[in-house]
């Protein structure tokens, strides 16, 4: 049981990590609200998993199931309507131009 | 374990933080902002766990509500005109 959760637990920050890395070195910002939703989501599902393997009581895990329910359903929902007011507000992504693409007029 | 889970999580906050200085646009600052909310969320489960003392996950809760609806309210003054982004860079346009 305590191997199960430490495994989840590196995992978790492994992913955690990376993610944040992820966000400091990519180009623009939409992909870098990629790299934090989908990363930021996993590593928090995974950690909280990890935690309630070795929880002292069952009141702990039900604490844990309900942050662990919440931010999975809040964390996509907080990155769409993010993406959403910078689109309407104009930002403008970072596209980079293929010839044979823009020679073929789409 | 639980200790290094710490220390990882550490430096993704720290991570965090230096998109938030660093970011070049406003959407930037609040993604690293969002970004160090949920890990602090995290944080503080770990340390409740470390120090024996299970009771900080109600602390926990309470911070990951506050960290949506705070981003929630933000955005939700994004309907003026007050948030949108120049292209053009212009010098001489006050608001």
């Amino acid at each position: 049981m305590t191997l199960l959760s430490s495994g989840l637990l590196l995992m978790g920050c492994f992913l955690c990590v990376t993610g944040a890395l992820g966000v400091l070195k990519f180009p623009d910002f939409y992909t870098r609200v990629h790299a934090a939703s989908v990363t930021d989501t996993l590593a928090t599902a995974m950690i909280l998993i990890g935690l309630m393997l070795i929880s002292p009581n069952l009141f702990v895990v039900f604490k844990l199931l309900f942050i662990f329910v919440f931010i999975l359903f809040i964390g996509p929902v907080a990155s769409h309507i993010l993406v959403k007011t910078a689109l309407k507000n104009k930002l403008v992504p970072v596209v980079k131009e293929n010839e044979k693409v823009s020679s073929s007029k789409l | 374990m639980l200790i290094a889970a710490c220390f990882a999580i550490f430096i993704a906050m720290i991570m965090a933080m230096a998109r938030a200085i660093l970011g070049p646009s406003l959407y930037d600052r609040i993604l690293a902002v969002n970004l160090f909310g949920t890990k602090a969320v995290l944080l503080i489960a770990l340390l409740g766990f470390v120090m024996g003392r299970p009771e900080f996950l109600d602390i926990a809760m309470v911070y990951a509500l506050i960290n949506f609806i705070s981003l929630v309210g933000i955005l939700r003054y994004s309907d003026n005109d007050v948030f949108k982004v120049d292209d053009q860079q212009d010098q001489g346009r006050s608001e």
